[in-house]
């Protein structure tokens, strides 16, 4: 009885340390729920919605969203959207090296002094759409579009968050809310007026693997990109805490054994 | 058992190294302890704790090796981390995670301390050690906190180095001493890192004292009655105590590492992955989950050098905690009403953490609505954290005093050997 209290008590007071971190925010707004491939113990990116959400970010969320902490060659690291096991260097990845040559980005100085464009190479990090914040907002009507490297670790319940905030634009305000200039009405964000007009429509993307470009279908993809920019080590990480769990569970199991066996001839 | 020692050297080298240098002799003494063979598994927390304080010491070393202590780059340097450092997306959580699981430990290891009285004589510098220690870990958790430079890191620092500001007259000079200039800047991430990095080695060398203070006396037990006889009570600490600790220990580490592996972001706050930035304030600011408790406390009362007060008085009151407790039994098993008081205590506890981590105006239930605007009334977060304030401070400044002189304690068995004798009939 006196262990079970105490027990309880500790599971109470560590699912209070699981609820303080996600408690705050996102009050207001219903978020949907929607299962990803990479949630769960076992959950992996989905490799070919991660490339389509590539092109989505690509084509549509990279002409505002910058994503400055992620380098290109991280593509086709392991676990990431490109990867080739032929390639383990991701430099050498013939789909890496024509991505990055897609992108032009500054650098100098040279023996002028003067600064110099150049084709980008699978070691630059992505390029942001503008020079700083400033520029940012003035191109946003005031609004700053959040850089996307951490923002889906950034934002309580991120994926469901993201992927319910770019389905949940809605064309018409509802009656009684003034919408201000420039805002757009998305029930899924807090107060409901959102700077960021609606960035996805219907076939916005040609996806090249013949997917309808449905907007739910483009928000899943892109949710699932952002999450791997967000966590690239992911997978790395939980094929480790497997093993790291089975060897600590044998090596309980021995442990408990060998404690028994000492501890065999003591009445205690 | 100070000064007793069994240590026979036999080889020529170790006794030889023994009359120049006694280090055999200190690790021998050290594990081959008498110890009570009645320790439960509560008694397994000291060991997890040294464990956990020499994963940080490791984990954070090899951190400082990549971390910049740079306003303009500390952000970007704990990405750099977990992205391209070898093996530093396992670091990183480690270390951050290792700093809560050693929270749970040591509150764990703290509610031990008070069921089953082991601050009571001989045993209080023991228990005041173990408080230092607690304290340097509170400061050392929250510098560390800071280092990463996100929006908690920059606006949990703004909090808790405002709270010096109420201090009377010299507040605002203190608080800038502190910051190094006249907000959290530079100078203030600069100090922290510097102190992050030294305050744990100074804990390491006050666990050195814990242990040293706690081989004078002893072990104390869950009966609370000391060793009488030291063949039948005790037997060494190694190999029957090193081994169930270990198995303890590995335990742990499953849940450790089920953390850092499967959900590294669970006990920290989303917030502190957007750049810390001073001119936006996030709308809630809340500290780490093991400091909810005393954020509560110190939002419980209205006034800003009072709520200061209660606070560090709520640790304070821990030192002088041996003399509060008048009762001479120590183990709570035998103390049927100090029992009841103690297990509110923990509930007490854990409501506070509930209530640090919500809006004081938020409510624990509603009672009623406003026909006319929708409003919800009931019982807000702001009382309950003052009826549990009054609680953890009449806990020990009433009850325990009192309890000690009024309370009937339950008959307490005659030695350790005779309490684990199993009941056989008769003949026990």
């Amino acid at each position: 009885m006196r262990l079970s209290i105490l027990t309880a008590a500790l599971i109470a007071a560590a699912s209070l340390g699981l609820s303080a971190g996600t408690a705050s925010a996102s009050e207001g707004a219903e978020l949907k729920s929607k299962h990803f491939s990479f949630e769960g113990v076992f959950g992996t990116y989905d490799k070919a919605a991660a490339q389509r959400g590539f092109m989505v970010y690509q084509q549509s969320c990279s002409s505002c969203h910058a994503m400055s902490l992620v380098a290109i060659r991280n593509l086709g690291d392991p676990g990431a959207p490109f990867y080739d096991e032929e390639y383990p260097n991701p430099n050498e990845n013939p789909v890496i090296k024509a991505i990055a040559e897609m992108f032009t980005v500054q650098d100098g100085p040279d023996d002028e002094g003067d600064m110099f464009e150049r084709p980008a190479k699978p070691f630059d990090y992505f390029p942001s759409p503008f020079a700083n914040d400033q520029a940012a907002r003035a191109s946003n009507g005031g609004a700053l579009p959040p850089d996307f490297s951490m923002l889906v670790r950034a934002r309580p319940h991120g994926p469901q968050y993201i992927y319910s905030l770019l389905t949940s634009y809605e064309d018409e305000a509802p009656e009684g809310v003034e919408l201000r200039d420039g805002m757009s009405y998305n029930s899924a964000f807090a107060g409901g007026q959102i700077g960021m007009p609606p960035p996805l429509f219907d076939e916005l993307v040609e996806y090249t693997d013949g997917t309808h470009a449905s907007v739910e279908q483009m928000s899943n993809d892109v949710v699932t990109f952002m999450a791997w920019a967000a966590d690239p080590k992911m997978e790395t990480r939980k094929r480790m805490g497997w093993m790291v769990l089975i060897y600590l569970f044998i090596f309980a199991l021995l442990m408990y054994g060998s404690y028994k066996a000492v501890w065999k001839d003591v009445e205690h | 058992m100070s000064g007793y020692s069994e240590y026979d050297p036999k080889s020529g080298f170790e006794k030889w190294l023994d009359a120049r240098l006694p280090i055999v002799r200190l690790g021998y003494d050290t594990f081959i302890f008498p110890t009570p063979k009645n320790l439960n598994y509560w008694w397994t927390f000291g060991g997890i704790l040294a464990v956990l304080l020499m994963s940080q010491l490791i984990t954070g070393i090899i951190l400082a090796m990549h971390y910049v202590p740079h306003v303009d780059y500390a952000y970007d340097s704990i990405q750099h981390i977990n992205r391209d450092v070898n093996f530093g997306w396992m670091l990183q959580p480690m270390h951050a995670v290792g700093a809560s699981m050693m929270f749970l430990a040591v509150y764990i290891h703290m509610f031990r301390g008070i069921y089953y009285g082991s601050y009571k004589s001989p045993r209080e510098v023991l228990w005041i050690v173990g408080v230092v220690i607690y304290l340097l870990m509170m400061a050392t958790g929250f510098m560390g906190y800071v280092l990463p430079w996100g929006q908690m890191s920059y606006w949990g620092a703004m909090v808790i180095t405002n709270l010096f500001s109420a201090i009377p007259l010299f507040g605002e000079a203190i608080t800038n001493w502190l910051w190094g200039g006249f907000s959290v800047d530079n100078p203030t991430l600069n100090r922290f890192f510097s102190l992050h990095f030294v305050l744990p080695f100074a804990i390491l060398g006050l666990v050195i004292l814990h242990v040293w203070a706690l081989h004078v006396p002893g072990n104390n037990n869950p009966t609370g009655v000391s060793v009488k006889n030291v063949d039948k009570d005790t037997l060494p600490f190694h190999p029957y105590y090193t081994v169930k600790d270990a198995f303890a220990i590995v335990v742990f580490l499953m849940v450790f590492a089920a953390f850092v592996f499967f959900m590294p972001d669970a006990l920290g706050h989303p917030d502190n992955y957007i750049r810390a930035n001073p001119v936006v304030t996030p709308p809630h600011i809340v500290p780490e989950w093991y400091y909810l408790p005393f954020y509560a406390m110190l939002r419980a009362v209205p006034d800003k050098l009072g709520g200061v007060i209660v606070m560090f008085g709520a640790i304070a009151v821990l030192f002088v905690l041996p003399w509060l407790d008048t009762s001479k039994v120590r183990s709570m098993r035998y103390r049927p009403l100090a029992k009841l008081f103690f297990f509110i205590f923990v509930l007490a506890c854990i409501g506070l953490g509930w209530a640090g981590a919500k809006s004081p105006t938020d409510l624990v239930f509603v009672t009623g609505t406003d026909a006319a605007t929708g409003e919800h009334s009931g019982f807000s977060f702001l009382w309950f954290a003052r009826i549990l304030t009054a609680y953890y401070y009449i806990f020990f400044l009433a009850i325990l005093p009192i309890l000690g002189l009024v309370e009937k304690p339950k008959a307490r068995p005659e030695s350790i050997e005779k309490s684990v004798l199993k009941p056989t009939g008769e003949e026990a």
